[in-house]
């Protein structure tokens, strides 16, 4: 018989996650497009409830209402197998992201993350070069040539750039010296600082991490993928209705999921200026219990890493408005004969750095 | 070959390290969409909020009653002469007795068709009337219809409505139980 898992805290916390990645992920096709509007003088999506907040909803309904279409003689397993594997990877790697300290109720005490493991970096680098798969299965079963070709092309952009930004994060580990995120953040962290984030110490990585993660998630500049439908013969050129929704959808799965690594990673996580000192302060000036008082911090953390996460996922779009997409080779220089040196670079310096005891 | 002394030589200097490493221009476009972001909003949101007309905009046609409500037009066809795109026609009628209420003068427009299609709202019918029956309205486009057919404006679109209170859309065409009605409030008022 099959034995179902305990309903326990920590499953409602996997829960909340799954479908905060969701939830924050429709209303960025929503900000892509407020955002989109404003930076070009516009109004954008307005219609749809107040404030056109109902948008996202309005696409599902078209997207689920549209004419599924199969192309001759496709595969259609993997046909559809494509989109869902691209949707899959993208929210299987949130599972790992810290949002937040641990929080106590009596005797219950949990994580504010989706499953604690000390491999979380390892986790999320394997899941995500797996989202490759996605793209190169749709190109592949879509039975057209030009598919097929788009989606070598994308798969070659998105392996270089994975290059890049695992040598930048070689030096993050080098520093922190573990694979768990959560212990990651927590060294960010220290009473009396807040300058202790890692962007003061790896503002080299950061910038070629940043990059990468743009080129990553198929964003402006790096967009390829995407326009390829443009130019006739993208991955996703035989896809309609919500498979083609999913890989859509998928990409921004994707943006808030880097966003999120970068945050932890760079920026402190759910770490915010102070906290320690604001929660002796509580609990010696009002009487809190050390246990309430670090509940109120792990709120407001988790409420920071939000901002920041925001903040980030703002950054992309901003960027998307304003950057023309790179020309193929231009983008593979960029990742072969920049990217990489320097953070080959940049690793020679943080060791360098460690071993001279300038940072620890 | 050189043929004109207009040509200009071009001279392509190396670019400078700035350049090259590209950052200060993306930085540099960066600032200029952010300044974009919270700049006034060019759009103007069309249903709720109309743009005001010029003061010489000349829109879709109606066709005026005087004071008692009676419709002004006589058929006298100088408008469809003065039309260049030759898109009103109308036929005459005379006006029988008890319809003293409806039609000002013995004649009248049986029938008035304006093609929108055709017209191109350059306001000669208005000047041409010497009732000062037809006006092109300065406040109200002609709106857009999926049928050709339904750009031929006929009375029914085109006469003004008897008053502000039963303003309709499609117009009123009066029945002389109507017009009697409408004669009696107007002479209480």
């Amino acid at each position: 018989m099959l034995e179902l898992p305990a309903l326990g805290w920590q499953s409602i916390v996997i829960f909340v996650v799954f479908a905060l990645s969701l939830l924050i992920a429709t209303y960025c096709t929503y900000a892509e497009r407020v955002i989109a509007a404003f930076l070009q003088d516009r109004v954008g999506p307005d219609r749809a409830g107040p404030y056109g907040l109902l948008q996202p909803l309005a696409d599902a309904v078209k997207m689920f209402t549209k004419e599924e279409f199969f192309p001759g003689g496709a595969n259609k397993a993997l046909f559809v197998f494509g989109p869902c594997l691209a949707m899959i990877t993208a929210l299987m790697s949130s599972a790992v992201i810290p949002f937040g300290n641990n929080m106590s109720f009596g005797n219950n005490a949990f994580f504010l993350q989706g499953i604690e493991v000390n491999i979380g970096m390892l986790w999320i680098f394997g899941v995500v070069s797996l989202g490759v798969y996605g793209v190169m299965i749709g190109g592949w079963a879509s039975n057209n040539k030009f598919s097929l070709l788009g989606a070598v092309r994308a798969a070659s952009q998105n392996i270089s750039y994975e290059l890049a930004m695992g040598m930048a994060l070689i030096a993050v580990l080098m520093i922190s010296g573990t694979l768990s995120l959560r212990e990651i953040t927590l060294q960010q962290s220290v009473a009396g600082e807040w300058h202790t984030w890692n962007i003061v110490k790896q503002p080299l990585g950061f910038i070629i991490f940043l990059v990468c993660a743009f080129a990553e998630t198929n964003r402006t500049p790096f967009d390829l993928p995407e326009c390829e439908t443009e130019l006739v013969g993208g991955y996703h050129t035989e896809y309609s209705s919500m498979k083609l929704g999913l890989y859509l959808f998928s990409e921004y799965v994707n943006i808030f999921v880097v966003s999120a690594v970068m945050s932890v990673l760079y920026f402190g996580g759910f770490n915010f200026p102070f906290q320690y000192e604001m929660r002796d302060w509580l609990v010696s000036n009002h009487d809190w219990t050390l246990a309430s008082a670090q509940n109120l911090i792990t709120i407001l953390g988790t409420v920071g890493l939000f901002l920041k996460i925001f903040a980030f996922i703002f950054f992309f779009m901003w960027v998307r408005w304003t950057l023309p997409r790179f020309r193929y080779d231009q983008l593979m220089r960029l990742g072969w004969t920049i990217l990489i040196p320097l953070a080959v670079f940049n690793i020679l310096l943080t060791g360098g750095l460690i071993l001279f005891g300038v940072i620890q | 070959m050189q043929l004109t002394n207009r040509a200009k030589k071009l001279e392509k200097k190396p670019m400078t390290l700035a350049e090259r490493a590209y950052l200060p221009a993306i930085f540099q476009g960066l600032s200029i969409t952010m300044r974009h972001f919270f700049m006034k909003k060019a759009t103007v949101r069309y249903p709720e909020e109309v743009r005001p007309f010029s003061p010489i905009f000349r829109g879709l046609h109606v066709l005026k009653r005087d004071e008692q409500g009676r419709e002004r037009c006589t058929a006298c066809g100088l408008c469809a002469v003065a039309c260049p795109a030759e898109a009103i026609t109308m036929v005459a009628g005379e006006r029988k007795k008890g319809e003293e209420g409806l039609y000002r003068e013995e004649k009248y427009a049986i029938s008035y068709e304006i093609n929108m299609l055709r017209c191109i709202f350059c306001g000669l019918c208005e000047e041409a009337c010497p009732k000062a029956a037809v006006y092109l309205q300065a406040d109200k486009m002609a709106p857009p219809r999926f049928e050709r057919d339904e750009f031929i404006y006929g009375k029914d679109r085109l006469v003004e409505p008897v008053s502000p209170d039963e303003r309709s859309v499609r117009g009123i065409q009066l029945t002389p139980e109507q017009a009697d009605t409408l004669r009696g409030k107007l002479q209480q008022a």
